[in-house]
């Protein structure tokens, strides 16, 4: 049963793993546009014609 | 008459009927040159999907000329728009009102291909602004301006901050992201101790599994909740019990009581109720925080005066900061440009457009020597002005240095939720001591305990939530149908309102629209056209009417062209001559008793006939009068002389007092004098020429053709083809209202069940982690259906607001 003290410990650090993403992506500005990412992933990438 | 058979095409581009011009080629038509270039240009660059992902997303580039960001080639004045710069690599940002679509997002976002030295750039849509990453070396800021502008997005440039760059506070997400995740953790931490164990578990486990919860709750009560603190002890401070003072206590009593039982090994505390608590406070915060992004609600005249000019001094002409302005300088202003100063003419004349200042909507002539106040917009060619005072002391920004801009409006107003609070505290607290009395006498040990549960139980979490749910919700859905609430507080503002002011130009009547129609000999397509030409020269808003409404390109060659203020216009069209005005203008006894507007038509001395312009208001104006009379007292108050005042009433349910000639301050005077008599003003109004009055007012909404054009500071913007609707919002507000004492009433008895647990001693940590989340929950779902199925009613009958004029 002592495990237990080990998986508590483990379960806690992915999730404190998961809370740090979370505030890097909101901190990186990922939350600041909801719409036009949404968009921009439709368009098709048509390369410039020189390149 | 009515017979008009349609040669009118819409331009390929914007989509707007090509009356004026009608240019064809590429097999397309196009509405103005402007329009022309910008399809060329897409062409060139192979960009025409922009065409393909929206029907006709293009904006014509009106008003947009070679050179007309060239003041950004000086460095002081280009450097608020750049973000960060290397040397090499410049980041410059710029606010864009006309983005609007995907296709905008597409062709904003491939600029690299129109002009190379662009390396990136990144529409942000909500706040329709774009970054732009571009080598140093190959381009320049008023380049980059120009290319904009020449798309038809043309970057708002002015005097106030550049709105290219607002950040968004990010910190409520953080507080919210902690105590979500500490909630979680927490809860599992805290459910073993929910079921019976052996001496085993908890002599090994409990502890650890204590402990953790107390390390966890820590960020959660000093970080995430620490703002109910600070803003409890304001508002004590200040005097008076706001809502966040009985939730700071409940959070002391929950945190301090939960870590007394760990230090003293009696229990595992209530700290998943306490982290639950916070993290379902603050989404209500969020919830009630939305912004819309786009639009601003702080403007001052800052944001509709140019950011610079051109001045001539020792002989030479340079673009300055207007801000930079002394009196004495000369400065030349182009077309459509807005005078940012108080100023003598030099040029010999100037047809001014004063709407801006005054609300008198024709445009006037201004001679040579001539005082011109700040905010007027030339009409016509450039002109020279000598100025003779700053810009912060012209006539019309000294209306800003009144004091009502300066006040903070929110402060002297207390929610639904603050007031009720104060009479819950003080129950709350009552109670505790009563308890704590009779306690005393049967059991002193437990004494403390009955208290801290009771505020515990007491915590008004579902009382906290009521108002923003309901209120955001509404906020949400009054969106949906195009009024813009500057925040959720307004809603409350708007349900206690009892008078209602209206500004008339532009407010409640519209300036491009009225019905038209035409009595006596009709005329030929041809005659049409002449008749076309003529009423194009004129910008009075009945020439413009007429124009609008004869739906012809012009026809003829236009000479001797003249107008004679108030009266009317005559030129000769190809041999015609041609005479329009009022009766006396053409020759004719005025009639008696005539309520609308004429346009007498004389051809060729030949008297045809008259067009009848039937008074411009708002389709619905009567209805939204008579409406609005049920909730409020109603006036009107205009710039305009009174020349209306008998066509108006009619549109007024009753008596209402029309008054006219009014200076802005006066306006601003009108409203404060409301106010002092106790009443609770609504000023809806638009220009500049309101901005006093939308700020003294407790709700300043502002009416507007284009939500993304600028309008004064103000609580509210409302599009104009929803202006009937205003009734309807204040109705909904106070249905919110109900709503949300409804939704006291089921938060008190959930209290009601907690503190009969509390005060006889039996409250245990498994009760108060049921309760706490039940009665949060109900209050969201009671508050979200009740708001959206009130917003059904009232706007599920068919939808009369899009009938045409």
């Amino acid at each position: 049963m002592e495990v237990l003290f080990v998986l508590i410990i483990v379960s806690i650090s992915m999730a404190l793993v998961f809370l740090g993403a979370f505030i890097w992506s909101v901190r990186s500005g990922q939350y600041d546009d909801d719409y036009s990412p949404s968009v921009r992933m439709l368009f098709d990438n048509k390369k410039n014609p020189e390149s | 008459m009515q017979a008009q058979i349609k040669d009118i095409h819409s331009c390929s581009h914007c989509g707007t009927d090509c009356k004026e011009e009608d240019i064809f080629k590429h097999e397309k038509h196009f509405c103005c040159a402007g329009c022309l270039t910008v399809f060329e240009l897409l062409q060139h660059s192979d960009l025409c999907s922009y065409y393909d992902l929206n029907d006709l997303p293009g904006i014509s580039p009106k008003g947009m000329y070679k050179g007309k960001y060239s003041f950004l080639k000086q460095k002081e004045l280009a450097e608020r728009f750049i973000e960060f710069s290397d040397g090499e690599l410049v980041i410059v940002s710029f606010f864009l009102p006309d983005i609007h679509c995907s296709s905008c997002i597409w062709l904003l976002e491939n600029l690299s291909r129109l002009n190379p030295a662009i390396i990136h750039s990144q529409v942000n849509f909500p706040k329709k602004t774009i970054r732009i990453h571009y080598k140093e070396k190959e381009a320049e800021v008023s380049q980059i301006a120009d290319l904009l502008a020449t798309l038809g997005y043309a970057p708002s440039i002015n005097l106030g901050k550049n709105e290219g760059q607002k950040e968004t506070n990010r910190k409520l997400i953080y507080k919210m992201a902690i105590a979500g995740f500490v909630f979680g953790n927490v809860m599992l931490l805290a459910l073993p101790e929910y079921f019976e164990f052996d001496a085993y578990w908890l002599s090994t486990f409990a502890p650890f599994f204590r402990w953790m919860m107390l390390v966890l709750s820590l960020p959660v009560v000093f970080y995430s909740g620490w703002g109910y603190f600070t803003s409890a002890y304001k508002a004590l401070r200040k005097g008076f019990v706001s809502i966040d003072v009985p939730l700071a206590l409940g959070i002391v009593a929950l945190f301090g009581q939960s870590v007394y039982e760990v230090l003293a090994g009696i229990g595992a505390g209530y700290f998943d109720s306490l982290a639950g608590l916070i993290f379902f406070l603050l989404l209500g915060k969020i919830f009630q925080q939305k912004t819309y992004e786009s639009l601003s609600f702080e403007r001052d005249y800052r944001s509709y005066f140019p950011l610079a000019v051109l001045r001539k001094t020792d002989g030479e002409e340079h673009y300055v900061a207007v801000n930079e302005l002394l009196p004495g300088d000369t400065m030349y202003i182009k077309s459509d440009e807005l005078i940012p100063a108080d100023s003598i003419l030099v040029s010999e004349s100037v047809v001014l457009d004063n709407s801006f200042v005054t609300g008198e909507s024709k445009p006037i002539e201004r001679k040579q020597g001539d005082h011109i106040y700040a905010g007027g917009r030339v009409r016509g060619k450039m002109v020279e002005l000598m100025v003779s005072k700053a810009v912060s002391q012209s006539y019309l920004t000294q209306l800003w240095n009144n004091q009502a801009f300066s006040a903070d409006k929110s402060f002297h107003f207390r929610g639904i939720t603050n007031r009720v609070s104060q009479y819950f505290t003080a129950f709350i607290l009552l109670l505790s001591l009563v308890s704590a009395g009779v306690w005393y006498t049967i059991d002193p040990s437990r004494m403390l305990f009955v208290v801290s549960a009771i505020l515990i139980v007491a915590c008004p979490c579902a009382l906290a939530m009521s108002a923003p749910f309901s209120l955001g919700n509404m906020l949400r859905i009054f969106g949906r149908h195009k009024l813009y609430l500057k925040n959720a507080e307004v809603i409350e503002s708007m349900a206690q309102v009892n008078h209602v002011v209206f500004d008339k130009t532009g407010t409640i009547t519209q300036s491009d629209s009225g019905k038209v129609y035409f009595e006596g000999n009709a005329f030929t397509k041809e005659e049409e056209g002449f008749l076309s030409a003529l009423f194009r020269q004129s910008n009075h808003p009945l020439s413009k009417l007429v124009f609008e409404h004869l739906d012809r390109r012009p026809l003829g060659e236009i000479s001797e062209y003249r107008e004679v203020a108030g009266k009317g216009i005559e030129a000769t069209v190809s041999g015609v001559e041609l005479r329009a005005g009022s009766a006396r203008f053409i020759g004719l006894e005025p009639q008696e008793g005539v309520q609308e507007s004429r346009v007498y038509i004389l051809w060729n001395d030949q008297y045809r006939g008259f067009f009848k312009v039937e008074g411009n208001y708002r389709f619905g104006l009567r209805e939204v009068a008579g409406n609005l009379k049920k909730y409020a007292q109603l006036s009107v108050i205009s710039g305009d002389n009174d020349s209306e005042r008998s066509n108006l009433l009619k549109h007024m349910p009753g008596a209402v007092p029309l008054i006219f000639n009014q200076t802005p301050q006066q306006k601003l005077d009108y409203i404060e004098g409301l106010q002092n008599s106790g009443e609770l003003v609504m000023m809806v109004g638009d220009g500049l020429n309101d901005a006093g009055a939308l700020r003294q007012s407790d709700v300043g909404i502002a009416i507007t053709e284009n939500v993304s054009q600028f309008s004064p500071a103000c609580e509210g913007i409302l599009d104009a083809r929803e202006f009937r609707k205003l009734p309807g919002f204040i109705r909904l507000s106070k249905k919110t209202m109900t709503i949300i004492k409804t939704s006291f009433a089921i938060s008190f008895g959930y209290n009601i069940v907690g503190l009969s647990f509390a005060i006889t001693g039996m409250l245990s940590p498994l009760v108060a982690a049921i309760l706490m989340p039940i009665s949060s929950i109900t209050v969201v779902v009671f508050t979200t259906l009740a708001t959206n199925w009130a917003a059904k009613k009232e706007w599920a009958k068919p939808d009369i607001n899009h009938v045409e004029l």
